[in-house]
């Protein structure tokens, strides 16, 4: 569709824009805003989204527990946020402006469906009288539009020919909302209707539907008069390169493919299906013909089983869960790192503790990960940084597993997981050779011409990884504490204290290798850092980007290695007057780099469900860095 | 299963660990007898893997020199599925007990056997926590008296043959820990079925429960209580086959003596795809104290689960070519910045 009417409209230039479309769950509020994000991306802009969804499959109609969700940021500059607070909110009915309204900026737009404003709605979303008649909106840029009115009419003659029933037709509103923000903000929306075509290719009456209610949302924005304004958002001068839009756990599965064909080993995935991570478990049953062995176990404990038979068997052997599924994994982590093999854990997280959020994110599962196993059990944990970066912390997270013959943990999170945001596509050439990181072992390694599993090279403290099926090297692994060298049964008191400080000591050599920290301090002469982990890069980025905006001399330093941490962590901590640590929980790294660096590390925390705005953090880091009146 | 052109003997088949049970379990019987069929029937020791879990006869795998892995309580098939899925070369055995198998491990082997996981199970039931020093187990009979239990256990015992009958094992046999010869029929069979093979094994504790299975292993007794399952042949035991098994109109089976069995006696076909005449008999005794069936229950072909998911493996690869990494993340919607 051609945007050329829209010529008379004043056009606005913005260098950004934040777009919160919420409606109830069955309205298919992340469907719009994955479409409107694609559109978006397409156009160029850089972006980054936060889906937000209850755990509830299909919550009450019209209550507040039922809304759901889709904020998209775009830009014309590099961003690294879903936004603070939405430019424009598309509500699909009373209880989606009801729970977030107050997010919307100050004078900001809202859109309304007002058919779905009924008496008994109001009440649903807890409200005595309806917001479109109190003085709640006079603030903000109001705009009624009978979403599903239009709809309605608009087809009417697929109604009429019994294409489809009312409630049919009524399901495509979210399309005519799309259709309208898409007119407002000059996206294309030929790219929806191809899709479109394609999802329902077994339904053409139901395609046409969509199609024809996505045309009549931009037809409406085209012809009544009740928008003056069209903005337009430039494309971002991104680094030259093809690009996708990315999700976290869609990175975190084409990864984990990436390390297979890297280390040239079949990739045996075992999981059992958990919020937030299920979907890499999706995506790599889709993968099969890069050799992908996927099996859904019976519970999280077989999962964890099954990818140590895997990896004894000689496999890039990957579990994943969430944080309940990875307490069940617990003690066969245990027996994973006793017993020296290559494996992943990926933890997604989630609110806890028990259940506690399923579809909200938190970082809170760090220090059980790096210490919930019963006994001293030293295991490498990373955490991925952005959703792109858990396509690259796949691949770092296979080379130390690989190299050191430890399992590993790499951490994502719920926003991680499913936000999305552009990636430029990495030169395959350029990833990491793994083949490198070891070898099977195949000939006795003893002069006397025996084999014994424990003996270990002098560099890295790995063990011989002796395949099954390899003759001559026949031995027994167990989680008994072994004698070093040999592998057997060994309860003598010096050597389970050697075998100990061998476990910790194989970290401290992976620690040893990994490159200096990198500290983005653009002046060099900041006095205040910034230390995060995980999935709150975006929001530090941002916040700091404010802070020097305003003057202020900010570093900043972001970990993807938390166990073990970098070296020269200590020495980059003690060069600033003040050092701020941000977290989605109640201060885990500030503690541990308290206890490892005896630094006074400022700690702020939050646990909401939702990542840290970055005013939010901006204003906290001023706070630490520069006192209240600064 | 795997086989061998090398001649072997028992003593490729045995570590130089030494074995450390207590003298008189009954573990030792089944060790001897396992590391001689493997022997016999032309097993590769670099082929073979047996994995177990916690418990006095998870030690198994130690002793056997083949590749092995003694895992964590109750998780020996978790191990199991991921290498028979990712390694159809080998021969995987799955040593476990009553304990280790059916209470903490119970929900593992009720979906391994489902499945048809290609592994062969050994369940060595000695009706006793062994290893934690007698307590009762999920096969003690009801009010046993341990440690744990001094006023009789109250919860009803698991019947492992008719657990496994329960979710459709594709083999299912049961044999005693000295009876060396039936022992090594049932195994032998179970090493050539393909898919998941599950036997009980009835093993002496004898510190914790001894004579737990006197009825059907004393001298004077064995041979009134040995119901010795044959294939295609009718079901009669005691002396001079002077009773039978027959099949009553409401599909359970019973006892009676044979003279009065008539066309009645259940004639043994562990082939029967139907897996609900072998549950009848595996419901003759409860406990092993009287008359107590002994031998293959059930042994039919069906799909075996690590099979079918290469088969998909190997038809996604035939359906769209090898997958080509730079394909795979230049898919979809993809822009180029210039």
């Amino acid at each position: 569709m051609s945007d050329t009417s829209t010529a008379q409209r004043e056009r606005i230039q913005l260098s950004n824009a934040v777009v919160r479309f919420a409606g109830d769950s069955g309205d298919g509020m992340q469907l719009t805003g994955d479409r409107f994000t694609t559109q978006t991306a397409l156009a160029g802009n850089d972006l980054a989204t936060l889906p937000d969804f209850p755990a509830e499959i299909r919550a009450p109609a019209g209550t507040l527990a039922g809304v759901s969700s889709f904020q998209l940021h775009f830009s014309d500059q590099d961003i690294h946020t879903p936004g603070d607070a939405p430019d424009v909110l598309v509500a699909m009915n009373p209880a989606a402006l009801h729970k977030h309204l107050s997010a919307l900026k100050p004078g900001g737009i809202v859109i309304v469906n007002t058919d779905a404003f009924t008496e008994r709605n109001l009440q649903k979303a807890g409200y005595e009288e309806s917001p479109l008649e109190d003085n709640t909106l006079t603030d903000y840029q109001l705009h009624e539009v009978p979403i599903t009115e239009l709809t309605l009419r608009a087809l009417e003659g697929h109604i009429e020919r019994g294409e489809l029933n009312k409630k049919e037709a009524e399901r495509c509103k979210n399309m005519l909302a799309l259709g309208l923000v898409s007119w407002m903000y000059h996206r294309p929306i030929d790219e929806t209707e191809g899709w479109l075509e394609d999802k329902f290719a077994a339904k053409p009456a139901i395609a046409d539907a969509n199609v024809t209610a996505l045309r009549a949302g931009w037809n409406y924005g085209d012809t009544t008069e009740a928008f003056a304004f069209t903005y337009e958002v430039k494309a971002a001068k991104l680094a030259p390169g093809r690009y996708r839009n990315i999700t976290g756990n869609q990175a975190m599965a084409y990864g984990l493919v990436a390390a297979s064909v890297r280390s040239a080993l079949p990739l045996f995935y075992g999981s059992y299906p958990i919020t937030p991570a299920s979907d890499i478990l999706h995506e790599l049953a889709k993968l099969k013909h890069f050799g992908v062995a996927t099996y859904q176990a019976e519970d999280e404990i077989a999962a964890m089983g099954s990818v140590i038979g895997a990896a004894f068997g000689g496999s890039l052997a990957v579990t994943a869960s969430s944080g309940p599924g990875i307490a069940l994994k617990t003690e066969a982590m245990g027996l994973a790192t006793i017993t020296e093999l290559p494996m992943l854990v990926i933890d997604v997280q989630r609110g806890g503790p028990s259940t506690g959020l399923p579809t909200k994110t938190e970082q809170s599962d760090l220090f059980q990960v790096l210490y919930g196993r019963n006994g001293e059990a030293p295991i490498p944990v990373l955490a991925a940084a952005s959703p792109a970066d858990c396509f690259h912390i796949s691949l770092e997270a296979a080379r130390i597993a690989l190299t050191y013959r430890t399992p590993v943990v790499v951490l994502s999170d719920g926003y991680l997981a499913n936000s999305a945001e552009p990636w430029m596509l990495p030169d395959i050439d350029e990833l990491p050779d793994l083949t490198t990181a070891f070898s099977f072992t195949t000939e006795p390694n003893r002069a006397d011409g025996s084999f014994v599993p424990f003996l270990r090279d002098e560099d890295t403290l790995a063990r011989p990884w002796a395949l099954p099926g390899t003759p001559g090297l026949e031995h027994r692994l167990g989680g008994i504490e072994k004698e070093e060298e040999t592998g057997h049964i060994s309860y003598d008191p010096a050597n389970h204290h050697a075998m100990t400080e061998m476990r910790y000591a194989r970290l401290e050599r992976i620690g040893a290798q990994l490159p200096p920290l990198e500290v983005e301090d653009p002046d060099g002469d900041a006095e205040v850092l910034v230390i995060g982990w995980g999935s709150t890069l975006g929001p530090i980025q941002a916040a700091c980007h404010q802070l020097r905006q305003r003057g202020r001399k900010v570093a900043r330093v972001h970990l993807r290695h938390l166990a073990p941490l970098h070296p020269d962590l200590e020495e980059v901590l003690g060069r600033y007057r003040t050092v701020v640590c941000p977290e989605n929980n109640m201060g885990q790294l500030a503690m541990l780099l308290r206890a490892r660096t005896l630094v006074d590390v400022k700690s702020y925390d939050r646990v909401t469900g939702q990542p840290f705005a970055a005013t939010e953090l901006a204003a906290v880091i001023e706070r630490y860095g520069w006192g209240e009146q600064a | 299963m795997t086989t061998n052109e090398r001649t072997l003997t028992k003593r490729d088949f045995t570590s130089d660990r030494e074995v450390r049970w207590c003298p008189g379990c009954g573990d030792y019987a089944i060790l001897a007898t396992v590391q001689s069929l493997l022997a016999e029937v032309g097993a590769v020791p670099e082929k073979t893997v047996f994995i177990s879990g916690i418990g006095c006869s998870s030690r198994f795998p130690y002793y056997m020199d083949t590749y092995g892995f003694h895992s964590i309580h109750g998780r020996a098939p978790t191990l199991a599925t991921g290498l028979a899925i990712t390694r159809p070369d080998l021969d995987i055995w799955i040593v476990t007990g009553d304990g280790d198998g059916l209470s903490i491990g119970g929900n593992h082997l009720m979906h391994t056997l489902r499945r048809n996981v290609n592994v062969n199970i050994l369940l060595f039931n000695n009706e006793i926590y062994g290893l934690t020093k007698g307590q009762y187990s999920p096969t003690s009979p009801l009010g046993s008296t341990h440690k744990s239990t001094p006023m009789g256990s109250l919860d009803r015992p698991i019947n492992p043959v008719s657990l496994a009958l329960g979710v459709e094992a594709t083999f299912v046999g049961r044999s005693i820990d000295t009876d060396r010869k039936h022992l090594t029929e049932v195994l032998k069979g179970a090493y050539e079925h393909r898919g998941s093979s599950f036997v009980e094994i009835y093993q002496n504790c004898n510190i914790f429960n001894d004579g737990a299975f006197a009825a059907l292993k004393d001298p004077d007794k064995k041979d009134l209580n040995q119901i010795r399952l044959q294939a295609g042949e009718p079901i009669t035991f005691g002396p001079d086959g002077e009773r039978a098994v027959v099949a009553e109109s409401d599909g359970s089976m019973s006892i009676v003596p044979t003279e009065e069995a008539g066309d009645r006696v259940v004639v043994h076909d562990p082939a029967r795809d139907e897996p609900t005449t072998a549950f009848a008999l595996s419901r003759l005794a409860l406990n092993p104290t009287g008359p107590t069936p002994i031998g293959i229950f059930r042994d039919v072909d069906r799909p075996v689960y690590d099979d079918q998911l290469r088969a998909q493996v190997d038809a996604a690869k035939q359906q769209r070519g090898e997958g080509e990494l730079t394909a795979l993340l230049d898919s979809g919607n993809v822009w180029d910045v210039l």
